[in-house]
């Protein structure tokens, strides 16, 4: 047996005929269903991952159409309604001077939901393909969208607090609008595609020995 | 050689031996650089104590005033309830639920469950029973709880209505913003392998 850390070859546990544990590292043999150790559920390294991806990847921008053309909240000041867009709510942000906050909402509803999309659908990809970027860079990409997919919902949030705060009867009401949900559904459709790639598979595409 | 000697990366798969880490260093897998141990000591103290505080800070902002917003001589209170109930109103009340469960219950859940688990372990105690599935779940619901997002949630939206009324900041959010600082002080205390590991062998023990 080569030894394991012996660099630049390295020995993973389906080479070995094992199953590792993603949940807690533990090596377990090849057919197992669920970790000695920590009772996990035990998948192999495999690129039928990769339809959940691509399922949840769609259902995530599907939803995201209707948070873009629906409003988002809806505000009426004495008698007078008006719809607040996704887009429209930063531009008035904007436009108000609050530069820092409007970047923030533009950030966490347009910029992060965007390159979400990409980042997983590359990632999905380059596990098939030969990828330009190298492996190294590919985890670290998985693992900034892991982290930062979430803060997306934000913008449920506010409109959320402002929903519950401004309720002054006549003077100014605000009430929520169907987008707020498809964007809801957006972000956990994408979180849940990013959560079912398996990053082991990023080595694999050196290898293609799962296909 | 036993595969029980063995540490598979949960990132990239390249098997390793698992050897005893020194307190204090960090051990890494060799292709990816996913840390594979971290043990620190008064690890688990550090985050049982942080866990009961986020589930003290949680029941705080539950129940203490949230929001008071004034002009124009009317005034509104909102409660961190209030914000969970916005979208009771119609076919969106599902997302109350899903709000209601992001911002509250499913911190809670999750501090919870890192207590029941932890404590024992910094207290030296054998697991509490059940304790790698509470600890599992613990780890499956970490991307769900977002009681940190909620409070710049409530940030954004304080910015957006400042310009047309006054608000007033009651104690819930200033529990929810310690939160956020508890928050990020326990995910970086805790070193899931580490955990998994000490819960393997207290179990032996």
């Amino acid at each position: 047996m080569e030894n394991p850390e012996d660099p630049p070859r390295f020995l993973t546990a389906a080479e070995a005929g094992l199953t590792g544990c993603r949940t807690c590292g533990a090596v377990n043999p090849g057919g197992a269903q669920t970790c000695y150790s920590c009772r996990s559920a035990l998948t192999p390294p495999s690129a039928y991952s990769l339809q959940r991806v691509w399922a949840w990847l769609a259902a995530g921008l599907i939803a995201y159409v209707p948070a873009n053309i629906y409003p988002m909240l809806r505000t009426t000041t004495f008698g007078r309604a008006s719809e607040n867009t996704l887009v429209g709510g930063i531009a008035e942000l904007f436009s108000h001077g609050s530069y820092g906050v409007a970047f923030i909402v533009f950030f966490a509803s347009i910029v992060i939901p965007v390159a979400k999309f990409l980042a997983i659908g590359y990632l999905a990809v380059s596990v098939r393909r030969p990828a330009t970027l190298g492996s190294h860079d590919r985890l670290v990409l998985y693992e900034v969208v892991e982290f930062i997919g979430r803060w997306s919902m934000i913008d449920v949030f506010v409109v959320a607090i402002l929903t519950a705060l401004v309720q002054l009867d006549f003077a100014a009401a605000v009430t929520p609008g169907i987008a707020a949900v498809s964007f809801a559904l957006s972000v956990a459709f994408t979180m849940l595609a990013a959560q079912s790639f398996d990053p082991r598979l990023i080595w694999n595409a050196e290898k293609r020995e799962y296909e | 050689m036993d595969p029980e000697q063995l540490i598979a990366c949960p990132a990239c798969d390249v098997l390793h031996r698992d050897q005893e880490v020194a307190k204090h260093t960090v051990a890494r897998c060799a292709r990816c650089g996913t840390v594979l141990a971290a043990p620190k000591s008064g690890a688990m103290t550090r985050i049982a104590m942080l866990s009961l505080t986020a589930l003290i800070l949680l029941a705080a902002a539950a129940g203490f005033p949230f929001l008071e917003l004034q002009a124009q001589g009317l005034s509104h209170r909102a409660s961190v309830l209030d914000a969970v109930l916005a979208f009771s109103r119609g076919p969106m009340a599902p997302l109350s639920l899903a709000t209601g469960l992001l911002i509250v219950l499913l911190p809670a859940a999750r501090y919870g469950a890192l207590v029941y688990t932890l404590a024992p372990m910094a207290l030296g105690w054998h697991p509490a029973p059940h304790a790698a599935a509470v600890y599992r779940w613990a780890e499956r619901l970490k991307p769900w709880a977002m009681a940190e997002i909620f409070i710049i949630g409530v940030a954004v939206a304080l910015v957006k209505v400042s310009g047309l009324a006054r608000v007033g900041l009651g104690p819930a959010f200033w529990a929810f913003a310690a939160l956020l600082v508890v928050t990020i002080l326990t995910d970086s205390s805790i070193c899931r392998l580490t955990v998994w590991k000490t819960l393997k062998t207290r179990r032996g023990s």
